[in-house]
């Protein structure tokens, strides 16, 4: 039966983990993200989890380790955050390269120098471009759920999956979570199927060195050049989006909860000007909407829930004919301006929208 | 129809020449000198240090001694653990390019 508590955003990220039945979990402590994979290692120990859990000397290791378990079909989970995270970012392009659907929770914290605990984001919009989806959750009801989608969503494009969640502001604060039944999410998540079966029957050689130029293997099978696989991570990239969407609908219809697909909107309709952000920092933006709208501005709001792929379509929509956006996030490229704004200023090229000054 | 690589990641059988031809990376070719090579001097299965040693394992250890130029890639590492100085690394008008 499904159940309520009281719980962390760290603790609904391991009960995802836990409802999901992963199968190897490989983990390096690192403030804020330990309970999460802290929680796992005493269900493990207990013996309420069936979990081969790896411990390792760092979160290169831990990295590889997942790429390599999730390689011979084994379902993977790690939690990170900050410089672990950024530790681990050679092998995030492996696992993006490899077409591997692991799942990781990244908690967002700041990254040093100097050093810091406190949350921003820089650490997960630091890894864009590793080829991984990005989700970012409002509460802690939808870190639950979004790992469990995250898994069904990286299972059919074979992409890897990072769920984010602001460290302490969601990761310590405790929320009732719905904990779904054990049977609904397995009716949800079927077992996995890697992309490739390794046997030593069929022996294969993974990630060789690749040209640039496409290449006849010694079967004489015109094999793909680099470019061809860029072309391959990147496609699946942007089909993500489907998927993510539709997996997002349907568990609406299963658990009763939509968190939105690539993005969600409060009190926009109407709207002059509009509030844009990811995280918890969208959550607490819907509260200034409400303020706003008492003090007789129309303000809305949109959360981007998907960062990448980037719902360039749906932020086109939500923006069009509105006056003001105004832009609230916890990272910047150095040098240029905040990830977000310059994202949302590239969708909208093209549109005609004036205005667009930063 | 040419068969597609229908593939998501890089892979392939492992086998001879996967990466496709690599002696076309040499700039130097190892030339063995038979009359000071260990084994073809004494006729007989003996020393083979360049076998041992060819990180590309394309030296046969026979008599002679045989080197596959269609994947040597031309290290030397052969020339420089021969200890009788049998190998010879040349580099060749065409090699030049």
């Amino acid at each position: 039966m499904s159940h309520v508590e009281i719980m962390t955003g760290n603790q609904a990220a391991a009960w995802a983990a836990r409802l999901c039945k992963v199968q190897v979990i490989s983990a390096y402590p690192i403030t804020p993200s330990t309970p999460v994979t802290e929680t796992i290692s005493q269900w493990v120990e207990r013996g309420e989890m069936k979990t081969e859990y790896i411990r390792v000397e760092s979160e290169h290791s831990v990295m590889t380790v997942c790429v390599s378990a999730s390689t011979v079909g084994a379902r993977t989970f790690t939690a990170t955050s900050s410089h672990g995270l950024l530790y681990m970012h050679e092998q995030l392009h492996w696992a993006a390269g490899s077409r591997l659907p692991i799942v990781l929770c990244c908690v967002n914290r700041a990254v040093g120098a100097p050093w810091s605990i406190s949350n921003d984001q820089q650490d997960s919009i630091a890894q864009r471009d590793t080829g991984w989806i990005q989700i970012y959750c409002r509460d802690n009801q939808e870190i639950l759920d979004s790992v469990i989608q995250a898994y069904r969503i990286a299972e059919q494009v074979y992409c890897p999956v990072m769920v984010c969640f602001d460290g302490f502001i969601l990761s310590h604060t405790m929320m009732p979570v719905e904990v779904p039944d054990d049977e609904l999410v397995c009716r949800f998540l079927p077992p996995y199927k890697p992309h490739t079966i390794l046997s030593p029957e069929d022996p294969r050689n993974i990630n060789p060195v690749i040209f640039p130029w496409q290449r006849r293997d010694v079967e004489g099978v015109l094999r793909d050049g680099y470019m061809d696989m860029r072309w391959k991570l990147q496609h699946a990239l942007e089909r993500a989006r489907d998927v993510i969407v539709e997996t997002g609908l349907e568990y609406a219809e299963q658990f009763g909860r939509d968190h939105g697909g690539m993005l969600w909107t409060y009190r926009a309709k109407d709207a002059d000007v509009l509030l844009a952000a990811m995280g918890s920092l969208a959550t607490e933006a819907t509260t200034a909407v409400d303020i706003l709208r008492e003090e007789g501005i129309r303000a809305g709001m949109v959360g981007i829930r998907v960062y990448r792929p980037f719902p360039r379509e749906e932020v086109r929509e939500a923006f069009k004919k509105i006056p003001a956006i105004v832009v609230f996030e916890k990272d910047i490229s150095y040098g240029y301006e905040g990830a977000l704004s310059a994202d949302i200023k590239a969708a909208l090229y093209g549109t005609g929208l004036k205005g667009a000054g930063s | 129809m040419e068969p597609k690589d229908d593939n998501l990641s890089a892979m392939c059988k492992p086998a001879a020449g996967e990466a496709g031809k690599t002696g076309d990376w040499r700039d130097a070719t190892p030339v063995i000198d038979p009359s000071k090579c260990i084994a073809s001097v004494k006729n007989r299965p003996a020393c083979y240090l360049c076998w041992l040693y060819c990180p590309d394992g394309i030296v046969t250890a026979g008599i002679p001694v045989k080197i596959d130029l269609e994947y040597c890639k031309g290290c030397g590492i052969c020339a420089e653990e021969c200890p009788a100085k049998a190998i010879t690394m040349v580099i060749r008008k065409e090699e030049k390019k």
